[in-house]
Formats: C-alpha cells, structure tokens, sequence
C-alpha cells in the first residue's frame, strides 16, 4: 500500500510517500503507525507521539482502530490547521 | 468573459494557489437568479502578527491534492442537508500567502438570511477541522526560519457544536 505524509510528519519522515508491506498481524491504522515507528530514524520521530498524528484511509478521515482491509492509501498528518 | 461573473455551477468547491476575487466569486451564486434573497461571503485572510521571533512575512499552506477536494465537497454536502441553500463555493488556497490576503472563501446563497448565515459559519468551522490543510509560519527571527501552526482547541469546540454527522 501507498503511505503518505503532510506537514511535520513529512519532515520528519524525510518522504512525501513511500510504497510498504506490512506483515499480516498489521491490521489496523494503529498497527500501522506502531509498526512505522519501529523503522527507527524519521519515522520513530514522526510517530513518538500517537495522541497528535491523525489518518485518512483512502482519503477519507478514519480513527487508530480503522481496519487497513484493503485500503490503498494511507496518509499521515498532524491536526489541521486550514481555513 | 473577463467583466462577467465566472459561469460554473451553483455548489462548488476548488483549491488553487492563485489569489481569488471575493466579490467576482459571490456574483456568480445570484447571477442571472430572482429568487436569491441572501448571499453571505465569509474570506479568510493571512494576517501580520508579531511574536518575540519576530513579525510573520508569510504563510505556507500545504494540502492533501484529491483529498482537500473531496472532504471540501463532503462538508458542501453536509451543509446543503442541513440549510436551504441555493448555492455555495468555497475556495482555499495552498501554496505561499503573505499578510492581507485572501486564504480562504466561503460563499452561501439562500431565500433568506439566516440559513446563509449558519451555513457559512458551519462550512468554516468544518473546514478549520477536517480540511486536510497545515499552516507554516514564515517567521525570518524563529528558529528554523518558522513552525507549524498547531491545531487550536478552540477550533475543534467550534466544530463540535453543530453536532455529530459532518466530516
């Protein structure tokens, strides 16, 4: 699947995207953000902080416990702060 | 085509770097139309404050191309559900933003007043939360020249007052 970032999460990755596969016990958005941070480096810093990283499923807003199934693209970024 | 309003359709939503006309795009909403009665514009704009870093020369608005669109038109949606509107655009802008203009353009058209009142400040106050834009302050005095705007609480009471069921 394809992960996206925005704003300081892109920064502190160091990618606007990049292609994953996660083993198969990654199951929801909250696997999925533990699992990235375990990479270390940029993505350990990106996801220190669960509480204030928040997602998007297939362009729609989903909370932690969102199942993956199926979903093609998955995007990370801060609260936001348009308008 | 220049003098006239801009022809599209009557519920719109659009981001574009380019500055926009707030009086030009809430023309359209009652162009040609008799039974408009009201037209609200709401426009957000960049503006100068100063901190201890220094003044704020610009902003930097980043968004999520496709999704900003799409949850955009999700809010529309919502909107036009709950009020009688006859018509409605909202226009934000990404990219660099200096102090005094336009960030973004709220316009709603209904028979009377009211509904085009709350239906403006409802889109807003669903845009601040769930439109996936990010502020960045252009701030030369700050550490790292300026940082992320972050998410006010406030912003999220607003939103949260008009209930459950948008975004």
């Amino acid at each position: 699947m394809k992960v996206l970032y925005f704003a300081w999460l892109r920064e502190r990755v160091g990618l606007t995207e990049e292609e994953v596969d996660p083993p198969a016990d990654v199951h929801t958005v909250a696997d999925l953000a533990r699992w990235l941070q375990a990479r270390g480096g940029g993505h350990a810093h990106a996801f220190e902080n669960p509480a204030v990283v928040r997602a998007a499923l297939d362009r729609r807003h989903v909370k932690p416990d969102a199942p993956l199934a199926g979903a093609r693209e998955v995007a990370f970024f801060p609260p936001m702060t348009g308008g | 085509m220049a003098d006239g309003p801009p022809a599209s359709d009557a519920f719109s939503v659009r981001v574009q770097a380019d500055a926009f006309d707030a009086t030009r795009e809430a023309a359209t909403l009652a162009h040609g139309r008799t039974d408009v009665g009201a037209v609200v514009t709401f426009t957000g704009l960049c503006r100068a404050d100063e901190t201890a870093d220094g003044p704020l020369t610009a902003l930097h608005l980043e968004h999520y191309p496709g999704m900003a669109e799409a949850e955009m038109g999700r809010i529309l949606d919502e909107a036009r559900a709950r009020w009688p509107l006859q018509g409605a655009r909202i226009v934000h802008r990404h990219g660099r933003i200096v102090p005094g203009e336009g960030i973004v353009l709220v316009v709603t058209a209904s028979p009377h007043r009211g509904a085009a009142f709350a239906a403006a400040e409802f889109l807003m106050d669903w845009l601040k939360t769930s439109a996936p834009f990010w502020k960045k302050e252009e701030r030369p005095g700050a550490p790292d020249d300026g940082a992320w705007v972050e998410a006010k609480a406030t912003d999220d009471d607003a939103a949260e007052r008009w209930g459950a069921g948008a975004a």
